[in-house]
């Protein structure tokens, strides 16, 4: 059962992703996007971490890519059209994924391999989860905070209008 | 029967290497973009499945700090997006190389 | 196996049919309440008390014309209206609607996800919405629809991030994350709106903007944007919108009735077994009717809010005051008033 459903979603990821790489219109390659991280969400739940799952549609789904649409929609992205060298380009690109692809599985297979210890209850439960987070790891959670500010910030000032020099007050009528 | 975890491992290999070769083929800037999401999001997997086969939490506390990053950066690339789309009045990378040799 | 798979299916078909057999009512409801608030009679032709308009309605739904313009962006302009139905339905599924049965020596939740994580999963999938709108408006290839969707996406998740910390500060007391436990939590101490009002009333005005129900609902108002979203939309696609926004109405009244009015519990009443999961689910549904009056009641007694005071409500005052009743809510059950998790 659980070997069915990882491969249902692993070839949907797989599949939205390969259209999220191919398609020219930006607002397909981002709902395809949205399937893909959904797809990974629920691996995410099959691999015993429900709550970075929920967190993943949560931020990237519900958040992140929603972003991604209204800038698209506000630059009036369109359609990328595509030159006749872009075959190449495209050739190209296929073989290095390619290469990448082979380079890491030859990397996972020289590395020797653990047998999988039966999932506990302990790693499926948040307790343990923010008792690691709030114990071991508070600084880096604390510091990710101010990074999230920072960003806030910066983009709220890279994305507003150039400030206007100042139009001369006109006189009001009396 | 359970899902050995390598399995997961070469899907996060298959990803990324999609997300790769896509960031190194489109032309448009939001796709540049979307692709890197994708490699994000196949390192997220890994270190998730890393995380069930040590059995700690480690790995899902990474993701959490990950996902975070992610967003910070996706928010600021967003708005150099919309400062330069004001300036140049194109995403197109091969368009905006006023810095290129 | 099978019988974990016909106790899913049956609880399924509990909680979609209750939700789908909503809407009509709500229909009904509607139409008569807001006649009823306006003083005159509302639709009393068909049937006693008008109680066959919503058929009337859904008949000619079904056999209006359906126009589909021609520029539009096909694929997503067909994907919107069913993106507008899909969370509500996905959401529903953590809501518990009564005690857990134990039958032979199996115990079954009453819910169709027994999810440890049920709370954020809610507030996950809910996120999804935004997706109809914003690609309605995209594909619709019209300018107003375009202005109408910005509007409204920006606006649900504006609320969202203060609906969040609402339902956060509730999270805290309960020490978990699943819906069951929040009802136990209520069941042996307080209803969680008492302590937590400040949440309760944060959580009420942000549900009103998550479903764009008025006094939010700028963006698909008559008056403005010709309809805003759906302005290219007709028939049974225009429907789909509707029953959309009836549905998360629904599942988000039940959220809210599971965090801050008890669930399906009643105070001082022992329920367990069959009896105790019959009485749940009517007294769930019985709270959710009052919260959906609630709606209506609002939706025909204020004005409707500007965009730039809508923005401005959202992130000035709300998205304080739920940091404020976080923080206090910590401290309280920090200091033990609020019961140990």
């Amino acid at each position: 059962m659980e070997t069915l459903i990882f491969l249902l979603f692993a070839l949907l990821a797989v599949g939205s992703s390969l259209v999220v790489v191919v398609h020219k219109n930006p607002v397909y390659s981002t709902m395809s996007l949205v399937v893909t991280l959904f797809s990974v969400a629920v691996l995410f739940v099959l691999l015993g971490a429900p709550f970075i799952g929920a967190l993943q549609i949560l931020i990237y789904t519900g958040a992140i890519l929603v972003l991604f649409l209204f800038v698209i929609m506000l630059l009036n992205v369109t359609r990328e059209e595509s030159a006749v060298s872009q075959q190449k380009v495209q050739a190209g690109g296929a073989l290095l994924g390619a290469l990448v692809f082979g380079g890491m599985l030859a990397v996972l297979f020289w590395n020797a391999r653990r047998p999988m210890d039966p999932m506990t209850e302990e790693l499926v439960s948040m307790k343990g989860l923010a008792r690691e987070m709030f114990g071991q790891y508070l600084l880096p959670f604390e510091i990710v905070g101010m990074l999230l500010l920072v960003a806030v910030i910066g983009a709220t000032v890279a994305a507003r209008k150039p400030p206007q020099p100042d139009k001369p007050v006109e006189d009001l009528e009396p | 029967m359970s899902v050995p975890v390598s399995w997961y491992l070469v899907l996060s290999a298959v990803l990324f290497a999609i997300g790769s070769a896509g960031a190194l083929t489109r032309r448009n800037g939001i796709s540049i973009f979307l692709s890197i999401e994708l490699m994000l999001n196949a390192g997220n997997l890994a270190l998730i499945a890393y995380a069930r086969q040590w059995g700690q939490h480690t790995g899902q506390i990474i993701v959490f700090f990950v996902m975070a990053v992610a967003a910070a950066e996706a928010a600021i690339g967003l708005a150099l997006f919309i400062a330069v789309y004001r300036q140049r009045r194109t995403i197109d990378v091969n368009r905006i190389n006023l810095m290129r040799w | 196996m099978p019988a974990n798979l016909l106790a899913t299916i049956v609880n399924i078909a509990v909680m979609v049919g209750f939700i789908l057999t909503v809407v009509p009512v709500m229909v009904w409801v509607e139409r008569r309440g807001s006649a009823l608030m306006q003083d005159r009679p509302g639709p009393n032709r068909l049937g006693p008390f008008g109680l066959i308009q919503p058929l009337a309605d859904a008949l000619k739904f079904f056999f209006k014309e359906d126009v589909t313009p021609t520029a539009v962006d096909k694929p997503l302009y067909l994907l919107a209206p069913a993106l507008a139905i899909m969370p509500a339905l996905l959401t529903i599924s953590v809501i518990p609607f009564g005690p857990a049965l134990t039958i032979g020596d199996e115990t079954y939740p009453l819910m169709i996800a027994d999810a440890p994580a049920g709370v954020l999963l809610f507030l996950a999938l809910a996120s999804l919405g935004v997706y109809s709108l914003v690609l309605a408006g995209y594909a619709s290839n019209n300018k107003f629809s375009l202005m109408g969707a910005i509007r409204a996406s920006a606006q649900m998740i504006s609320y969202e991030l203060a609906l969040t910390l609402a339902v956060l500060a509730v999270v805290i007391p309960v020490g978990s994350f699943h819906l069951q436990d929040v009802v136990d939590y209520q069941r042996a101490h307080v209803w969680n709106f008492i302590p937590q009002i400040l949440g309760f009333v944060v959580f009420l005005i942000a549900s009103f903007a998550e479903t764009n129900r008025l006094p939010f609902d700028l963006p698909e108002a008559e008056s403005e944007l010709v309809a805003g979203f759906h302005t290219e939309y007709s028939a049974m696609r225009f429907a789909s919108f509707f029953m959309g926004e009836y549905m998360s109405m629904t599942s988000l009244s039940a959220l809210g009735v599971t965090l801050y009015f008890g669930g399906w519990s009643l105070p001082g009443v022992d329920l367990h077994g069959w009896l105790g999961a019959v009485v749940g689910l009517l007294v769930l549904v019985a709270k959710i009717a009052f919260c959906m009056a609630i709606f209506v009641w609002v939706r025909w007694s204020f004005p409707r809010f500007r965009y730039d005071q809508l923005m401005r409500l959202g992130w000035k005052v709300l998205l304080p005051v739920a940091i404020v009743n976080l923080i206090l809510v910590a401290v309280l059950t920090l200091s033990g008033v609020l019961g140990a998790p």
